[in-house]
Formats: C-alpha cells, sequence, structure tokens
C-alpha cells in the first residue's frame, strides 16, 4: 500500500531547507515529491495529514546498546527497536559489548538476524576491534565487513593499548570502517564513577578526571594522523577533547565525533544525590564543559549527537552508587530533550539538530541514508515542534527506566516514524 | 527529604527523618543538638540518671563494615536511653548469601525496629537506605563522603572545651580525599563560623577544597604557628601502595605531629583525632598521651551526642513538653 505525507514541511540536507511538499512513499520508497501531488496520483493511498509538522529523513543513532545476546533482562533487540521507533528514530548502530561480544561474522548475522525478524527499525551492528573487546588480538573486520558492519569498536572496553589500536587502524583501513573510539585511559579513570571536581569531592566518591577522556583523544588523534584512519570518538564530554578535537580537524587528519544529550543538557551539579540514573560514563561534567559542548556543536567539531543509550533493569541500578552500572537510556528522550533544552532556546538550530542525527550519521557509517528524495528508501520521521510532553519511564518501550530525565517537560518530539515505507509508530505508539 | 513537624525547629520546619549528614543540618539543629549533648553530660557527671526515651524502642545498628569506637558509642547512647539494640553483623548475615543492601534494609525495617544506624565501605549506603524505609536512618561513615556524628562529637569537644566555636582556627592535617570524617567536619566548622585551614599532600587533597573556603597550606610548621585546634586525619597505610605519598617516613617527615614539633605549639593549642590511632606516623604516641590531646575526651563525648542525636530523631513527645533549649 502507498502512503501520502500532505503538506509537510521537508527538511533536507545540505541545503537544510524547509519547503511545503507532499510526499508519496510507494513499494517501499520515496516515489514523488511535489509542492502538490494531485488526487490520481495518490488513489488508494492511505493519507497522512502532516500540515505544520516537520518530515526529515529518518533519524539515526550511532551509539545504542541492546543487550542482546546475553542481557536480555536490560533490553533485547525487540524492545530496543520499540524504543527507537518510539523516539523517532529509524536507523541504530548498536554496540558490541554484548554477551558474547560481537567479534565474528557469525555473531553479526545473528544480531541482524534477530533484529530483521524481531526489529521495527534498521540495525546495523558494530564489530569489535579486538577479540571479545581485550584489547589483546584483532577481531576479524575483513569477515565481519562481509556480515554487513559500518565500523568497529571496543566501547565500554577502550583499547589501551597504543600499539594494538595503531594496528587497528591500519588494518581498518583496507575496509574503511571507521574506528568509534571509546576514549577513557584506564589508569587515570581508575575506580572513578563520576566527574571528578567539586561534586565528586563534596559527595566522597572517586572522580574520573576529564583528563582520562582527553589522554585518549590525543592519543587516537596522533594515530589517525599517523595511519589516515577514519577516527570517530564516541560521547565527548570535556572541553579539554573539544579543544584537541578541534585541533585535529584544522590539521585535516580524520576525525569525527558525538555528543550525547545528557551531556548537552546536564552538569554534574544537576546530580541528585547518589541517584545512580545520573551514573554513567563519561560522566557528566562541569558547566563549562556543557557550554564547550554545545559550541563545538554549532560550530561542527563535532559532528553528531548519539544517544549512548545504555539499558539497565531498577535491580542492577538500585544497588550502591559506586556498584551500580553505568550509563542511561537515550533513545525515548533524545529528540524532545534537543529540541526543548537546544532548540527552541536557541543553542543552535532546528536544522542543525536534524543534519546531526541524520545526515552526518549517515555519512559517518557510509549508509545510503540521511536524504529525502525520489528513490530513496522511505525512511522517515515526522516532527511535531510544538507537542507539550512529560517524560515518563513507565511509557518507555525500553526495558530501561534508568534516566535522569523523569518527569522533565517537555516541548516537541517525534509524531510520527517510518521505515521503508511502513508506519512504526504514530503518536508514541509503536506497531511491531 | 521527609520528616517529623514537632520542634520549634529551624529550616523548613522540621526535623529532618534522617541524619545522613552534616550538608543537611541547619546550624540551630547542631547547636541544638550540642545543648542537649552538653545536658546529658553534666547529668552523668552528676551521677542522675537519664529519662528513658527509648523505652520500648530498638535500634538496629547495620555494620558493614568494622568499627569499635562508632558502633560501642551508639549502643551505649541507646542503652543510656533505656532502648534496646540489635547488632548486626555482616559476616553471619544474608549478605554472604548475595543479598543486596535494600533488601537487608527492607528486611531490618520489616522486623519492627525504631531506628536504624548504618556504616558501610561505600558513599551514599545511607541515603540508598534512608529512601527506602519509613524509620530514622543515621550514617555512621559512609564510604569517603560523611560521617556525621563524628563531627558533631568534634563540635561538642571543640564548644567545652574553648566555649565556643565561631572565629577559632581549625588546622586540618592529612588525607582528605579519602576521608569522611573531614567532610563532615568541613561541613560543620563552615557552619559554626570556623576558620579552617589544610595541610597535606597535594596527592591527598580532593579538587575544589578552596571554592569550599578552606585556606591550603603546604608548610605545617609555618600552619601550626597560629591555630587553636589541630586536626589530624588518619593516614591508611595502603596510601603509599596506592602511590599517593613516596613513604611513610616522608609522610611523617612532613604532616607528622611530631614530639619535636609538639614543643613548638602553643600550650592553649588543642590536638584531636578521629580514631583509630596508629601512632608513630600522622602522630607520636607521646603527643596522643600529652595534656593537649583530646582523644579520649572525643570518645567520651560521642555517647553524649548520639544520646541527644537519638532524642532528637526517636524522642518526639519529650521536646514539646520540657526539653525546649
Amino acid at each position: 500500500m502507498s502512503l501520502l505525507l500532505k503538506s509537510a514541511l521537508v527538511f533536507n540536507s545540505p541545503g537544510g531547507l524547509l519547503e511545503k511538499k507532499d510526499i508519496l512513499i510507494k513499494g517501499g520508497k520515496i516515489f514523488k515529491i511535489a509542492p502538490v501531488l494531485e488526487k490520481k496520483e495518490h488513489e488508494n493511498s492511505q493519507v497522512i495529514d502532516a500540515w505544520g509538522k516537520i518530515v526529515a529523513p529518518g533519524l539515526i543513532d550511532l551509539h545504542v546498546h541492546l543487550r542482546q545476546p546475553g542481557e536480555e533482562g536490560k533490553e533485547t533487540i525487540k524492545s530496543g527497536c520499540a524504543a527507537a521507533a518510539a523516539g523517532g528514530f529509524t536507523s541504530i548502530a548498536c554496540m558490541p559489548n554484548t554477551r558474547p561480544v560481537t567479534d565474528s561474522k557469525m555473531m553479526v548475522e545473528r544480531v541482524k538476524e534477530i533484529a530483521r525478524r524481531e526489529g521495527v527499525v534498521n540495525v546495523y551492528p558494530v564489530g569489535a576491534i579486538t577479540k571479545g573487546s581485550l584489547g589483546e588480538e584483532l577481531a576479524e573486520m575483513g569477515l565481519m565487513v562481509e556480515g554487513g558492519i559500518k565500523a568497529v569498536s571496543d566501547d565500554g572496553r577502550p583499547v589501551a593499548d597504543a600499539s594494538m589500536m595503531g594496528l587497528a587502524m591500519e588494518y581498518a583501513k583496507m575496509f574503511n570502517l571507521p574506528l568509534i573510539s571509546h576514549c577513557e585511559d584506564p589508569s587515570l579513570a581508575l575506580g572513578g564513577v563520576m566527574n571528578q571536581g567539586l561534586t565528586s569531592t563534596r559527595l566522597g566518591l572517586r572522580g574520573i578526571p576529564d583528563t582520562a577522556e582527553a589522554v585518549m583523544v590525543a592519543r587516537d588523534i596522533i594515530l589517525a594522523q599517523a595511519s589516515g584512519s577514519h577516527l570517530h570518538i564516541a560521547h565527548v564530554s570535556c572541553a579539554r577533547s573539544v579543544e584537541l578535537i578541534e585541533w585535529a580537524k584544522s590539521r585535516g587528519i580524520k576525525v569525527t565525533a558525538e555528543v550525547t544529550p545528557h551531556h548537552l543538557v546536564l552538569t554534574e551539579e544537576e546530580m541528585e544525590e547518589f541517584d545512580a540514573d545520573y551514573k554513567m560514563n563519561p560522566p557528566l561534567r562541569s558547566k563549562e564543559d556543557v557550554e564547550a559542548l554545545r559550541k563545538a556543536l554549532k560550530e561542527g567539531v563535532i559532528d553528531i549527537i548519539a544517544t549512548d543509550h545504555a539499558p539497565h533493569s531498577r535491580e542492577d541500578k538500585g544497588v550502591e552508587f559506586e556498584r551500580a552500572p553505568f550509563g542511561v537510556v537515550g533513545l525515548e528522550t533524545a529528540l524532545p530533550l534537543i529540541l526543548t533544552e537546544l532548540v527552541h532556546p536557541g543553542h543552535i538550530k532546528l536544522e542543525e539538530a536534524l543534519a546531526s542525527l541524520t545526515i552526518k550519521p549517515a555519512e559517518i557509517l557510509g549508509l545510503d541514508a540521511g536524504v529525502i528524495r525520489e528513490g530513496a528508501e522511505a525512511d522517515l520521521t515526522i516532527v511535531d515542534l510544538d507537542k507539550e510532553d512529560k517524560v515518563d519511564r513507565e511509557k518507555f518501550y525500553s526495558r530501561g527506566k534508568n534516566t535522569p530525565f523523569q518527569g522533565w517537560k517537555v516541548k516537541g518530539g517525534a509524531y510520527m516514524t517510518i521505515v521503508k515505507g511502513k508506519i512504526v509508530m504514530r503518536e508514541g505508539k509503536v506497531y511491531f | 527529604m521527609s520528616g517529623r513537624n514537632f520542634f520549634p525547629s529551624p529550616g523548613d520546619g522540621h526535623v529532618k527523618k534522617d541524619l545522613l549528614g552534616l550538608k543537611y543540618l541547619e546550624k540551630d539543629e547542631i547547636n541544638f543538638i550540642l545543648e542537649r549533648a552538653r545536658l546529658y553530660k553534666a547529668a552523668y557527671k552528676e551521677g542522675r540518671s537519664f529519662n528513658p526515651l527509648l523505652k520500648e524502642m530498638t535500634v538496629a545498628n547495620l555494620f558493614f563494615e568494622p568499627s569499635t569506637r562508632t558502633r560501642i558509642s551508639f549502643e551505649k547512647a541507646a542503652f543510656n536511653l533505656g532502648g534496646r539494640v540489635i547488632n548486626f553483623d555482616t559476616g553471619s548475615s544474608s549478605i554472604q548469601k548475595g543479598e543486596t543492601l535494600l533488601d537487608t534494609v527492607r528486611t531490618v525495617a520489616s522486623l519492627g525496629v525504631e531506628a536504624m544506624v548504618i556504616r558501610h565501605s561505600l558513599a551514599g549506603t545511607s541515603h540508598l537506605a534512608a529512601g527506602e524505609v519509613d524509620i530514622p536512618v543515621i550514617n555512621a561513615g559512609d564510604g569517603c563522603h560523611e560521617h556525621p556524628t563524628q563531627a558533631l562529637l568534634d563540635l561538642f569537644t571543640i564548644k567545652e572545651i574553648k566555649g565556643a566555636t565561631a572565629g577559632l582556627k581549625v588546622l586540618m592535617v592529612g588525607d582528605v580525599l579519602h576521608s569522611r570524617v573531614a567532610r563532615s567536619n568541613l561541613w560543620g566548622f563552615k557552619k559554626m563560623g570556623l576558620e579552617v585551614t589544610v595541610v597535606g599532600p597535594f596527592s591527598l587533597l580532593p579538587p575544589g577544597l578552596e571554592e569550599r573556603g578552606v585556606t591550603l597550606m603546604k608548610d605545617l610548621d609555618e600552619a601550626l604557628k597560629t591555630v587553636d585546634i589541630i586536626y589530624i586525619l588518619r593516614l591508611q597505610q595502603e596510601r603509599q601502595q596506592k602511590g599517593y605519598i613516596p613513604s611513610l617516613k616522608e609522610y611523617r617527615h612532613l604532616f607528622g605531629i611530631t614530639e619535636d614539633r609538639l614543643k613548638r605549639i602553643s600550650e592553649k593549642t588543642v590536638i584531636m583525632h578521629p580514631g583509630p590511632v596508629v601512632p608513630g606516623v600522622e602522630i607520636d604516641y607521646p603527643v596522643t598521651r600529652s595534656t593537649r590531646s583530646k582523644i579520649q575526651e572525643q570518645v567520651r563525648n560521642g555517647v553524649f551526642v548520639r544520646m541527644a542525636l537519638f532524642e532528637l530523631l526517636l524522642g518526639e513527645e519529650v521536646w514539646k513538653n520540657e526539653l525546649a533549649p
């Protein structure tokens, strides 16, 4: 069946222009785009009145933890995909730190197969850099590429050994694979559970200094410069890293970077006393860091927004702060938070926000996505800028309810998510 | 934080349910506890008996970490007020079977106790517990976070000796980074108007002390010249292995309150230490036995301060009737 999106404001990069158009979807593809489509052109189509709303290319989240296989109590591929659809994402890249680690072609294919059967959005598994993400031997990147990976990462367990990272960059270059680096020097971060600063001093908790991140950002930038590989820096959290990335880009080094909504919105000072729903890695930083991150996103030093969606069960989080696992969920709050906290107050433009969630992540992963044009896959997100809502974790499709944004008032969010021409979410309800 | 509304109290008009840290106590509440403790101590000295405020009440001592003075002090305080104490020992408990903290806390509360005293090696555990149960939770030390009753008894001791607290100069010496006593006392000292200076290896000082209104100094001997109170923090031997200091010898040389240094300190200066003392590193044995050392007085006062605290958190009726300060 065909689908007509009527009178939509179409966002497209790089122009970023918002034009009022009709979009006709047929056979899972965008069939026709025109200012006005005549009745005879869309007979028997389901008509969606998108007047006053924005139709964007389907949002892409480059950094998601789906937990399956191994920790299905926290999330499954099915529930994670539903959460993505609910949040307006049509494509997600899932990190390999499952149990076992996604470090072989067989594992990649298994994740893709489950996603194909049970997931409502597109899933791109990220392969491990090293076997078991142990940092000792290279994982079979070549075979995993045949299995369909678009990037490699040892997210959560950064490659500690510089020479191993250097080798991985050389090797990945053969396949044009970006290396997604979770930058954290293990010796500097050792035992830390939150930002090292005024709040950690007050709470008597061991801090993770921003230097733990920046030292490895510097290392990986230099390795990327030497190897010519594409380095993508995950979840940048501090001003020091921004400065280094800016330098790298000015030198023409192939570096891209992401920032999470929570690092753009929250500071360590807003952390509720010992509330593990504020515990994530990298941790929430200072006000100055948040300002630097916003500026970097605006200026393109940081390329994209990614959620680092990291679901955990209540039991996992309901323990002593130092024993609680790192991570917060993000898929279902990302777009509302970005619109409410960054776009509406004028910190970044809507076009910049949308580009950082569509065309730019598509480019980093080398996906043929992120643009609305005739003949392309009909992966689309309809955004309602004005809808007022309140974050309610009980309504999440994700199994993880670990959000620091519970009860936040938000304005704007996804109205509809369309994957390959099929409506998978409408007004908050996901259709499996 | 919820609480009961019974006492003509400061701040938001009610006494908080729990004592989780000195950060959360108003100055008036601190004064109140100190004043009540003073009356208890006077009564004790005169051999008068105490009002059995905790009659028919049970206090659970949940110590997930070893302790001598704090555990016994709480026990004695409850005992003095006619209460009973259940001591929880992690070694023989369901913790060994993998029971979580929250389950343990819920279980103990369901067994029917009136208050819970918690000592734990991880920061924030009493917060976690306090959010789970309706009865008062008293933090008896959580990781490197806070040890509020220690700070209260220290303030009591200072006030008893010096007659007041405001304007006094206190010098804190040593490992602030790992010290919950230091954190509670920083709040307490500041709230009660003391001037705080810190001396210690920079590798053992957390960031942001100066933003908290603390003066940092490098030279102990220089700092010792003008202080009223020297507050010595415990140095755990393992800090050397972990790379924070080169050796205990160097630590003692730079930061130890040695017999030699004692000679150069004013007679009026008071020396305090939260215990347990390991003589020979941060403090020499003869110094602990000198007249200027108030270490045993601190321990003694702990009981009265904890009695006052029990009274504040559990002794509702009595407040209303006779004991307004």
